[in-house]
């Protein structure tokens, strides 16, 4: 597309886009919070937030009385209250750690998206494809799993510093929930990375090469028991009901976050929802085809930008559908107790991702030996 | 009693509801129901509660038809109020002209509004059917000499009673037949 010779010019595009893909995916975080507001309020019959209007466009005929029905603004009165509010620190935490605390939350959930793509374009010259990423690197998914588990970190970092038994038991309870989750996100990922790669071909753990593995046939229809167990799994490693364990309101006060005020507290929930976002994302790519259409309709679109455009709206759509599955999932299913999550993850989980594993391994050798020659 | 209590066999649960997806599966279903049903929520101000017959509102002071005050100053409100929201002073009225056979009237008439406590006595005890508790419920205000009203305000919010009852005009009658204390 464009000759860059200079370094310096490919680190500014580069930081461009990265300064892109941060924008997106937290207006797609804050935006999953009104979601979350407006589909709760669906589900048990109210409203939810319609008042919040902006100047200017609450004020166009039709469609600014539309929008704030519709609780459009709401996501920038919540930031900006979030951003103004007086920030008490108590006495009793850790200073240092309690400021830390949140950003160790937020890095992992912005850095992850770095080797997230999100679709592609068909050069109109070569007619090859080329996938839409910030960061085409070989171990794609490893990255993926092992940043997005540091988030974790942030969680039990600011529960300790808190120095608060509720805040406390929060981040104990994620850190043990996270470490019986990851197990059963990893084996029941194997599954789909195995299937991708063929025997014979180079391979490796890229995204990009598991999305371009479903085009006939998306890993949901012919994989479904992993795609469950990942679900489930993913579930569990968002902090979502109904495994939200580090902040079970309910019996915790407000768990990790008990303490958190203002933009620190802010800074927590945009991460879970960005943490929900690109949970989703990664979903898609690895279950629900990523950017192909339809299961052997992958790619109807014209070379050149159009189809670039028309890819990553198919991937986010898929994207954007997941996280209302999620805040769906929520407001359906009550919370599990404790010991149930861990004899969920542990004895029921984490056994039949192994079987799942072991049996698709043993179907791959079969077919590698009778059939593939 | 013995013998009627009938046992329940519990069945062992199937494979299907062990794993709890077609229960979670139901669940959905139903929330996915809810997300298109009627919302609840009213509107509040714009959409108005219905108010129902006997509502004990703001308490006010009417006129009768002809336009002059129904209250005589008899202060039996004033005695009765539990909180001590009322305060009347009584007054003298020119013998003269248009209250010419009116008995007596407020010169000063205050409901403390923050004492009120819409019990609604001083409605019923009113013998002359001067106090009316109205249907306004929404109170607002800055300053605490704000929820004080006047005579001027209870008025204002009491309009005029179309009671058919012309006590002065029968008085003034009698009063003419040569009948004076009627």
């Amino acid at each position: 597309m464009f000759e860059l010779t200079s370094l310096w010019q490919i680190i500014l595009l580069k930081t461009f886009f990265a300064f892109c893909m941060v924008s997106v995916v937290m207006g797609i975080a804050a935006y999953s919070v009104l979601a979350e507001r407006k589909v709760s309020s669906w589900i048990q019959g109210r409203i939810g937030p319609n008042r919040t209007t902006l100047p200017i466009i609450g004020s166009i005929p039709m469609i600014g009385p539309f929008l704030t029905r519709l609780g459009v603004f709401q996501p920038v009165a919540d930031g900006l209250k979030f951003l103004f509010k007086e920030e008490p620190v108590p006495k009793h935490v850790n200073k240092f750690y309690y400021n830390l605390a949140p950003v160790v939350a937020m890095v992992p959930a912005l850095t992850t998206m770095a080797v997230l793509p999100f679709g592609q374009i068909k050069d109109s010259v070569s007619s090859e494809y080329v996938p839409l990423i910030l960061a085409n690197v070989d171990i794609g998914i490893l990255f993926l799993f092992a940043i997005s588990s540091l988030g974790v970190y942030g969680i039990v970092l600011g529960a300790w510093a808190s120095n608060n038994k509720y805040s406390f038991m929060g981040g104990i309870r994620s850190s043990a929930q996270m470490i019986s989750y990851e197990l059963s996100l990893g084996l029941a990922a194997l599954p789909v990375l195995m299937w991708a790669n063929p025997p014979g071909a180079d391979g490796g753990m890229s995204l990009i090469n598991v999305v371009e593995s479903q085009q006939t046939i998306w890993n949901i229809f012919w994989q479904p028991l992993s795609a469950l167990l990942f679900l489930v799994a993913i579930f569990a490693e968002t902090n979502r009901a109904p495994f939200d364990m580090p902040e079970s309101e309910t019996d915790l006060v407000g768990g990790f976050h008990t303490e958190y005020g203002a933009f620190k507290f802010g800074m927590f929930f945009v991460a879970e929802y960005a943490h929900i976002v690109l949970g989703s994302a990664v979903f898609t790519l690895l279950f629900l085809g990523g950017w192909n259409l339809a299961p052997g309709f992958a790619f109807p679109w014209p070379s050149g930008y159009i189809g670039g455009v028309a890819s990553t709206l198919v991937f986010l759509a898929k994207t954007c559908f997941l996280i209302f599955f999620f805040i769906w999932v929520r407001w359906t299913l009550p919370r599990f107790r404790y010991d149930q999550v861990m004899k969920l993850g542990w004895s029921i989980l984490l056994p039949i991702a192994i079987v799942n594993l072991v049996l698709n391994i043993a179907i791959i050798s079969v077919w590698d030996l009778y059939f593939a020659s | 009693m013995p013998g009627k209590t009938k046992v329940l066999e519990r069945k062992p649960l199937s494979l299907a509801e062990r794993t709890y997806l077609p229960q979670i599966a139901t669940g959905l279903k139903t929330t996915f129901k809810n997300l298109f049903s009627e919302k609840i929520t009213r509107q509040y101000p714009e959409e108005q509660p219905p108010i129902p017959q006997g509502y004990r509102g703001v308490p006010t002071l009417v006129k009768d038809p002809n336009g002059r005050e129904k209250c005589v100053s008899c202060q039996l409100c004033e005695f009765v109020c539990p909180p001590k929201a009322i305060r009347i002073t009584p007054g003298e009225l020119d013998d003269e002209g248009e209250t010419a056979h009116v008995e007596k009237g407020p010169q000063e008439f205050e409901i403390n509004m923050l004492r009120c406590i819409y019990c609604g006595l001083c409605q019923e005890v009113c013998p002359e059917e001067a106090i009316w508790l109205q249907n306004e419920f929404s109170l607002s205000g800055y300053t605490r000499e704000e929820f004080i009203n006047n005579k001027e305000k209870l008025y204002e919010l009491g309009g005029t009673l179309p009671d058919e009852h012309f006590k002065w005009d029968k008085k003034k009658a009698a009063e003419e037949a040569g009948n004076p204390h009627h």
